[in-house]
């Protein structure tokens, strides 16, 4: 087996407030204000990830999952420790890509492709795929800063899932897609998952992390809470004990398929 | 796009090496992936006047109003230039240098917080964004050295090879501080908003610190021997070049002559030397620039 994703012991420290001109951190001073207030957002994280594993990393809001996405694809690098991935890494994180707002999604398309590492005669070869996955109609050629925070999650997730990458990660993806999407999205992410490639699944929705995942990492403020079994893992974070007030469970709510 | 394998989906895993997903930036990278380097570009010439019904047309109606304004109070007004032969060519060509500089290092300062989508969620080199604004302003200039070239040859233009040598060197030097300038305070200005208002102040420091509303005789007959201190700064060293390249050439033999007659000394000796050490001397901050830069990039993405 190989190693797809390592880290060891990774910390992220972020700071609670910031002060953003020289004006705010001079009068915080002279308050005696503290001028920074920092916080882990993970702490002490270690795992290993085999090339084709699929992970369901789970956690409540606020305990660092995004964060840790975030350093997997290198847009934010671990404070300590060491983090290692091997091959190219596509996917949405939090919901989207980044998408530049007065930019049509053509543009955004064409730009997104080249930043995850399509080659332009790569990208002109899957362009129509592209444009077929997302769906979007005429809407493709309006700013992205109109679109609809679906129509954006359509857009990214259609370029990540077409980038050739030994690594997939997907942040709640399905959180903002209608049905027919969310099928058509599960549906990809279980060939991504069936060809081998190592994928990364953030979801809130149990069924849908059983159904995809070999294996969850429950994140608890930051800090590993659990690691093995996606069943014993649903079942660690309280997940499949339905909420006694209230009955609308899981499939009443459209969170999953 | 050359240093990630693509379009092929056979390879061995074994051979991929394990590494830190942040590990291929700096502006080596940059300048590997051309390919979306040239899409930046691309889509920052088109958007810089979107929705403007002139478009590309501003970049020659902001210098050439700059030029007619200086040439109507410098050369009419004041009439300080009577003695010195083609003073608007003198005048134009440190124009095209200044606002190349001035372009590259405001806009390239504000690149990143401009490109805040792309840089919060897309792992990239993040050096992209300064050096695609500093090819844009480049872009730019082409246009304005035509023009200025017409004007050239109307005046009777006569170049030879340094000329040609001065002018490449001329923009490399501008090119290489105006992208230290601007990878240093795109990152400082993440950081701190005032960085963004430090650069607005710098920028009006630039034209009064070149030869363009005054010649260069008038450094060397005021400063003497200090002239030296005032090649220091490499703005002027390119200003310098450029004039060498563009003005020095229409000057006729006659006003030449004219000109040494009066003890004038229009050009500085060894002036090739002082452009050499002065792109040298850029190439040195770029590189630092670049040092600290990859320092502040670490937490640029939780800091937009
Ligand atoms: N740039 C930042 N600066 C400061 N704090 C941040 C920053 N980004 C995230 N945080 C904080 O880090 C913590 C973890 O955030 P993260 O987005 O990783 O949570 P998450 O697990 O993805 O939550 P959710 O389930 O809601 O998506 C939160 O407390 C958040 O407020
Ligand atoms: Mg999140």
């Amino acid at each position: 087996m190989t190693t797809s994703i390592l880290l060891e012991n990774v910390t992220k420290e972020f700071t609670l407030r910031y002060h953003r001109t020289f004006k705010e951190v001079t009068v915080a001073k002279a308050r005696g204000v503290k001028t920074s207030d920092r916080f882990n957002a993970l702490e002490d994280v270690s795992f290993k990830v085999e090339a084709g594993e699929s992970i369901g990393l789970m956690g409540l809001n606020g305990s660092g999952k995004s964060t840790l996405l975030k350093m997997i694809n290198g847009v934010m690098r671990p404070d300590n420790g060491t983090l290692l991935t091997r091959g190219r890494i596509a996917g949405l994180i939090a919901t989207g890509a980044g998408f530049h707002p007065q930019l049509s999604g053509e543009e955004n398309l064409v730009l997104n492709a080249a930043i995850l590492g399509m080659s332009e005669r790569e990208l002109k070869r899957k362009y129509d795929d592209i444009v077929a996955f997302a769906d979007l109609g005429r809407t493709l050629e309006a700013p992205v800063g109109h679109y609809s925070s679906g129509q954006r999650a359509r857009l990214g997730f259609a370029v990540a899932v077409h980038v050739d990458s030994d690594i997939f990660l997907a942040d709640e993806v399905l959180a903002v897609g209608d049905k027919p999407f969310r099928a058509k999205c599960m549906k990809k992410m279980m060939e991504i998952r069936d060809s081998g490639r190592t994928l990364v699944y953030v979801s809130h929705s149990p069924a849908s992390v059983e159904k995809m995942c070999s294996r969850v990492i429950v994140l608890e403020k930051g800090r590993l809470g659990f690691d093995g079994e996606p069943k014993a893992g649903i079942h660690y974070l309280e997940y499949d004990t339905p909420d006694s007030d209230n009955e609308i469970t899981d499939d009443e709510m459209g969170n999953d398929i | 796009m050359t240093d990630i394998a693509t379009d092929d989906l056979s390879r061995n895993p074994e051979d991929i090496p394990l590494k830190p997903p942040s590990a291929d930036n700096g502006l080596f990278a940059v300048f590997q992936r051309h390919y979306l380097l040239r899409l930046l570009v691309q889509r920052e010439i088109s958007a810089r006047y979107q929705g403007s019904f002139l478009g590309l047309m501003w970049s020659y109606i902001n210098p050439l109003t700059q030029f007619f304004i200086y040439w109507f109070v410098i050369g009419f007004l004041f009439q300080l230039h009577k003695d010195l032969p083609n003073f608007p060519i003198h005048l134009f060509s440190a124009l095209i240098l200044v606002h190349f500089f001035n372009e590259t290092f405001g806009a390239g300062t504000r690149s990143i917080m401009r490109n805040k989508a792309l840089v919060v969620k897309m792992a990239m080199p993040r050096e992209m964004f300064p050096v695609a604004t500093m090819l844009v302003s480049l872009y730019h200039v082409v246009p304005q050295v035509v023009v200025l070239v017409i004007a050239c040859v109307l005046s009777g233009w006569t170049p030879d090879a340094v000329a040609v040598v001065c002018l490449v060197l001329a923009l490399l030097i501008i090119a290489a501080i105006g992208l230290s300038g601007a990878l240093l305070f795109s990152a400082a200005n993440v950081f701190f908003r005032d960085f963004g208002n430090i650069v607005n102040v710098l920028t009006n420091f630039v034209r009064f610190g070149v030869p363009m509303m005054y010649p260069y005789a008038m450094v060397h007959d005021r400063f003497g021997r200090f002239a030296d201190y005032y090649l220091l700064n490499p703005l002027a060293d390119a200003v310098v070049l450029f004039q060498r390249a563009f003005w020095v050439p229409t000057i006729s033999d006659a006003e030449m002559a004219e000109l040494e007659a009066r003890g004038d000394v229009i050009m500085p000796d060894n002036l090739l030397t002082h452009g050499f050490v002065a792109l040298a001397f850029c190439l040195v901050l770029l590189a630092f620039s670049q040092w600290v830069f990859s320092r502040l990039e670490n937490k640029i993405p939780e800091r937009l």
